[in-house]
């Protein structure tokens, strides 16, 4: 009993603190100036809650990469330094959190390879689409052999693909660059580096085809197709387009973020305007409260004394489950916020198992407390068997979600089930036999009966 | 005791019910919102009040996005479209705010292209097989001990039976109001009706595992009790606890109807309806139907 009491009170005490991180997390942090006199900066917690696009402002893009042309050993690599060139490039632009991850399309994936970009407050797609788009495609191609010999007017009717055989080498290979000018006709040129693997390449594909043309392409236009003279095993390259010094510098600039390795094109994009994910979160929160008042007030009125014990269960569920999803950290979206209220119902629908069964055991004339022993042990399979396929419809669902809504949802719905068994047993047992279940008393039984009548 | 013996008039209730549902499935069918079709959705607020919807609908004719404006909250419209570029994009904001003399505000764009719609539309139908197979595998498991009278796996199929009928209640119910409100199904509505899967088992598994328990207990107190008043017990004992845990889900579902969020109002409707009709099924559908099964064994 005592044991039960002291339980019940660490359980408490902690929530308590739980509840107390949940809350103050929340709160901006107040950074002082370096002088008394300067102006504090104000952040949010790097425990805040994370929300997702259609909570707060910014535009979601999705990027179809065309990876056709390479081997299917080098995609991934390819995919992995794309991501790298589009962070770096996102990142020099300021946009706070951005998120940038590579995805396999197809229905069970093995489907088509995207690059997926969040862009949290940005608003102006054509802002979002040149901060990315404007990254250079840096390809190398050798004229085809089969075209290599006819005229010139023969040669104008053929399409760029026919004339020109990609090779492996592309920007994904440059390790940076550098703005020069040749030495005797002061032209700007753009000094390419190669990484080590770029310069094997460099050097394999220029020591194969001594006295063709190379030709640069800069996203998809030949710029200019300099003849191998012999192989150039020192990794770098010289590119004269004719370029006038600022385009050379801008180049060179460009090319020093990263240039693309893999063509990309806009599948689909997605922006939210700050007023309406202000509205669906001060909503949701809406929601969610009404959702506990009322599921709270229903307890009480049905089971009474364990009625009330199950609400401060629930609300150990909800410190709990909040401060998880600050902890892993979970974006919420607004279907993340819905699956949460769900799961407020859900969540007492072991406390009501265990109650009813307690309450039939009360009836068949046991002692209160056998009844509430009783009430739990046998309610426990139904409990446990019943999670499991909510456990299991979660796990599907967020395998095969397509938006990030939807994953949203099946985590935060997932989170719910599993803390929910946690607390509707645990938690409100530990409360129960803290009360002390001992009267046998008309009063006793009036606490823990249930319904209308007695 | 009642609802066993009087399962017939259910079994036709609901039958009737889902009769009603495939013939407006067939007839209307369901509208597929853009994230299954593909094309844009552009939300858009006037804040010095909204012109005529004919108004509007005029501007963006001579653009060929194929345009069909809805009115939505207090100031804005709805505007579906093809799945647009971004100049079209471009031009369709200067066409909605009147080449800028109406002064608007941007709720949110959205244009999927029509490859990934389909994608999306092949994730839903092999999420809800897999969870449906996966559910009957589950139940299959976990009621292994149980073999007499009606064989574990049996419990398995009349699962699906209930899960079937749950799915198809909101499923019918979305393609009325698809027809008469427009309302549209996307990957929210999928995700309802995952939920309302899981949901449906688990309110049946709670009955099963009952007539599990009242089984074991017969066999052991070598009370012969026949199955039928076995199960008619089961569903009478849990029938408040079935009632109540809907309820306290259902009163979720309400107020995130009424108070929550507007994009998540379809969602939640979706739901209520499907939990409604899960839990109907697992006292009225799925328990009886343990009876039925036994007695065709017994001919």
């Amino acid at each position: 009993m005592w044991k039960y009491r002291f339980g019940a009170l660490i359980l408490l005490v902690v929530a308590g603190f739980i509840g107390f991180f949940v809350y103050t997390t929340e709160l901006p942090v107040i950074t002082p100036g370096p002088t008394a006199s300067s102006t504090p900066t104000i952040t949010a917690s790097s425990y805040a809650f994370k929300l997702g696009l259609d909570l707060k402002s910014g535009s979601h893009l999705v990027y179809r990469a065309d990876t056709s042309k390479l081997n299917s050993g080098d995609i991934k690599g390819a995919m992995d330094s794309l991501r790298e060139v589009i962070e770096r490039r996102v990142n020099l632009f300021g946009v706070s959190e951005p998120i940038i991850q590579v995805e396999e399309g197809g229905v069970l994936g093995r489907g088509e390879e995207r690059l997926i970009v969040e862009l949290p407050g940005v608003t102006d797609l054509k802002e979002a689409t040149d901060l990315i788009g404007k990254t250079p495609l840096l390809e190398f191609k050798l004229m085809n052999p089969a075209v290599a010999n006819l005229p010139k007017e023969e040669l104008a009717k053929k399409t760029m693909s026919e004339v020109f055989i990609t090779t492996p080498l592309t920007g994904r290979f440059l390790e940076k660059t550098q703005l020069t000018f040749d030495r005797n006709t002061r032209e700007p040129l753009v000094l390419l580096n190669f990484n080590s693997e770029g310069a094997t390449l460099f050097a394999k594909i220029t020591k194969e085809n001594v006295g063709k043309p190379l030709s640069i392409f800069l996203d998809g236009v030949p710029i200019s197709s300099p003849v191998i003279r012999q192989e150039i095993t020192g990794g770098t390259a010289t590119i004269s387009g004719g370029f006038t010094p600022v385009e050379a510098r801008d180049l060179s600039r460009n090319l020093n973020y990263g240039a693309l390795p893999v063509p990309i094109s806009l599948a689909s994009t997605q922006t939210v305007g700050a007023s309406l994910g202000d509205e669906a979160t001060t909503a949701g929160v809406k929601a969610g409260v009404w959702s506990f008042a009322i599921i709270a007030l229903f307890l009480v009125i049905w089971y009474r004394l364990p009625g009330l014990l199950a609400t401060i269960a629930l609300a150990i569920y909800v410190v709990l489950n909040l401060a998880i999803f600050k902890l892993i950290p979970v974006t919420l979206t607004a279907a993340g916020i819905a699956g949460f209220i769900l799961s407020l119902g859900m969540a007492v629908d072991a406390n009501i198992l265990i109650f009813e069964r307690m309450k039939e055991e009360l009836k068949k004339g046991r002692v209160l407390h056998d009844a509430i022993q009783e009430g739990f042990h046998r309610a426990w399979t139904s409990i446990r068997d019943s999670n499991t396929s909510s456990i299991i419809t979660a796990v599907i669902l967020y395998y095969f979600a397509s938006t990030p809504m939807i994953k949203g949802f099946a985590l935060v719905f997932f989170i719910g089930v599993v803390t929910s068994m946690f607390t509707a047993i645990t938690a409100s047992r530990t409360l129960l036999k803290a009360v002390g279940a001992k009267g046998e008393g008309k009063f006793a039984r009036f606490l823990f009966g249930s319904g209308i009548r007695s | 005791m009642y609802i066993v013996t009087h399962r017939k008039f259910f079994y036709i209730l609901s039958s009737l019910i889902i009769v009603v549902s495939i013939v407006v499935l067939a007839l209307w069918g369901l509208k597929p919102g853009i994230d299954f079709k593909g094309g844009s959705l552009f939300e858009v607020t006037y804040p010095d009040g909204r012109p005529e919807k004919a108004h509007l609908e005029e501007a963006l004719k001579p653009l060929e996005v194929d345009a069909s404006v809805r009115p939505t909250r207090e100031n804005g419209f709805i505007i579906r479209m093809k799945d647009l570029t971004l100049a079209e994009q471009g031009s369709v904001r200067t066409a909605v705010s009147f080449e800028g003399k109406q002064k608007i505000v941007e709720e949110r764009f959205d244009t999927i292209g029509p490859l990934l719609g389909r994608e999306a539309l092949g994730k839903s139908f092999v999420a809800i097989a897999l969870v449906i197979l996966c559910i009957v595998i589950f139940i299959t498991f976990a009621f292994r001990k149980v073999s007499e009278p009606v064989a574990s796996w049996k419990y398995g199929i009349i699962t699906i039976v209930a899960l079937l009928h749950d799915v198809f209640i909101p499923t019918g119910a979305f393609a009325i109001l698809g027809h008469y409100v427009g309302f549209e199904v996307d990957t929210l509505f999928v995700t309802a009706l995952l939920v309302v899967l899981g949901f449906s088992v688990h309110d049946t598994i709670v009955v099963f595992d009952r007539v599990r328990e009242n089984l074991r207990i017969a066999h052991e107190t070598r009370n012969h009790k026949d199955f039928a008043t076995i199960v008619g017990d089961s569903i009478q004992q849990t029938f408040v606890r079935s009632i109540n845990t809907s309820l306290t889900t259902v009163i979720a579902l309400v107020v995130l109807y009424f108070v929550g969020p507007e994009i998540t109002k379809h969602f939640s409707l979706a739901l209520l309806i499907g939990i409604v009709a899960g839990t109907y099924s697992s006292i009225f559908i799925g328990s009886p139907l343990l009876v039925t099964v036994e007695q065709w064994q017994k001919r």
